[in-house]
């Protein structure tokens, strides 16, 4: 499973490098969903089997089904070629090797991260389902955040309707 | 024989997928793609949150309150885009334009 875990992590890095270097912006929405594909992979690769679908569902789906309606909405052209300012492409850059490069650093002197993934115990009937067992905590352990969440729902909505009017009095 | 996929893997292609994202927040002029990038970093600390839940077993399961953690985080992300794609109509309803160089009021 090792060459899997290669290939999905580099659909979602060039997905990534794919977002940030697409001129035109619908292209760029694309990467980005083959980025969101290359994580889910990844994730049910973990055996987070409910959040791997999730990512499909809600990132690649609806979030970005999302950006393209409003990219086409707004009409928006290709950036045109510009110079791009040399300090601040510097500065951008040089903020983004360095995370990099520190977060190799830390990662290659860490004892912590070295183990390889350890085997689940294999358990069988219902009730074993990841599925199963995060709503169990959703709904007892976490029943105060989910009703949080559905407030938080509730408001953006509304948030965008009062957004999206014509004119605010 | 190849050596086997460890925490590290995993904790390094999140790492540089955060460090993808905020290159182009940094660079990028377009506000859209902006935001984009934002939602990227965020999907990148995701794939962090699962492999910890992965590597810490809780009686030979993976640790899912990770997993609860994750569902809280892809909900209040997907309230985010809506309001923030809402802000950006709006923007471009006043100001004609989505790039982030031509918005520039309060700088002077």
């Amino acid at each position: 499973m090792t060459f899997l875990f290669y290939i999905f992590a580099a659909l979602a890095l060039i997905g990534g490098i794919g977002v940030v270097v697409n001129r035109n912006p619908v292209s760029a929405a694309f990467a980005m969903i083959v980025s969101f594909l290359g994580l889910a992979a990844l994730f049910i690769q973990l055996d987070a089997y409910l959040v791997g679908v999730l990512q499909i569902l809600v990132y690649a789906g609806a979030i970005m089904v999302l950006f393209i309606f409003i990219i086409m909405l707004l009409d928006v052209q290709a950036e045109e070629r510009r110079k791009l300012p040399l300090f601040s492409a510097l500065g951008a850059g040089g903020v983004a090797v360095a995370f990099a490069a520190l977060l190799l650093v830390i990662l290659t002197r860490s004892e912590v991260g070295t183990a390889s993934i350890p085997a689940l115990e294999a358990i069988e009937g219902p009730g074993t389902s990841d599925v199963h067992r995060i709503g169990e905590l959703l709904f007892s352990q976490y029943w105060f955040p989910i009703q949080v969440v559905g407030i938080l729902l509730l408001v953006a909505t509304i948030g965008v309707v009062v957004l999206s009017k014509k004119e605010l009095k | 024989m190849e050596t086997a996929i460890t925490l590290n893997h995993f904790l390094f292609v999140s790492g540089l997928l955060f460090a993808i994202g905020l290159a182009g927040v940094l660079v990028r002029r377009n506000l859209i793609i902006i935001f984009m990038c934002l939602e990227l970093m965020l999907a990148a600390a995701n794939l962090t949150l699962v492999a910890f839940s992965r590597f810490n077993l809780q009686d030979g399961q993976p640790d899912y309150e990770g997993h609860v953690l994750l569902f809280f985080i892809i909900t209040v992300a997907a309230a985010e885009v809506a309001v923030g794609l809402a802000i950006i109509v709006a923007l471009f309803r006043s100001k004609g334009t989505t790039d982030v160089t031509k918005v520039d009021t309060m700088k002077h």
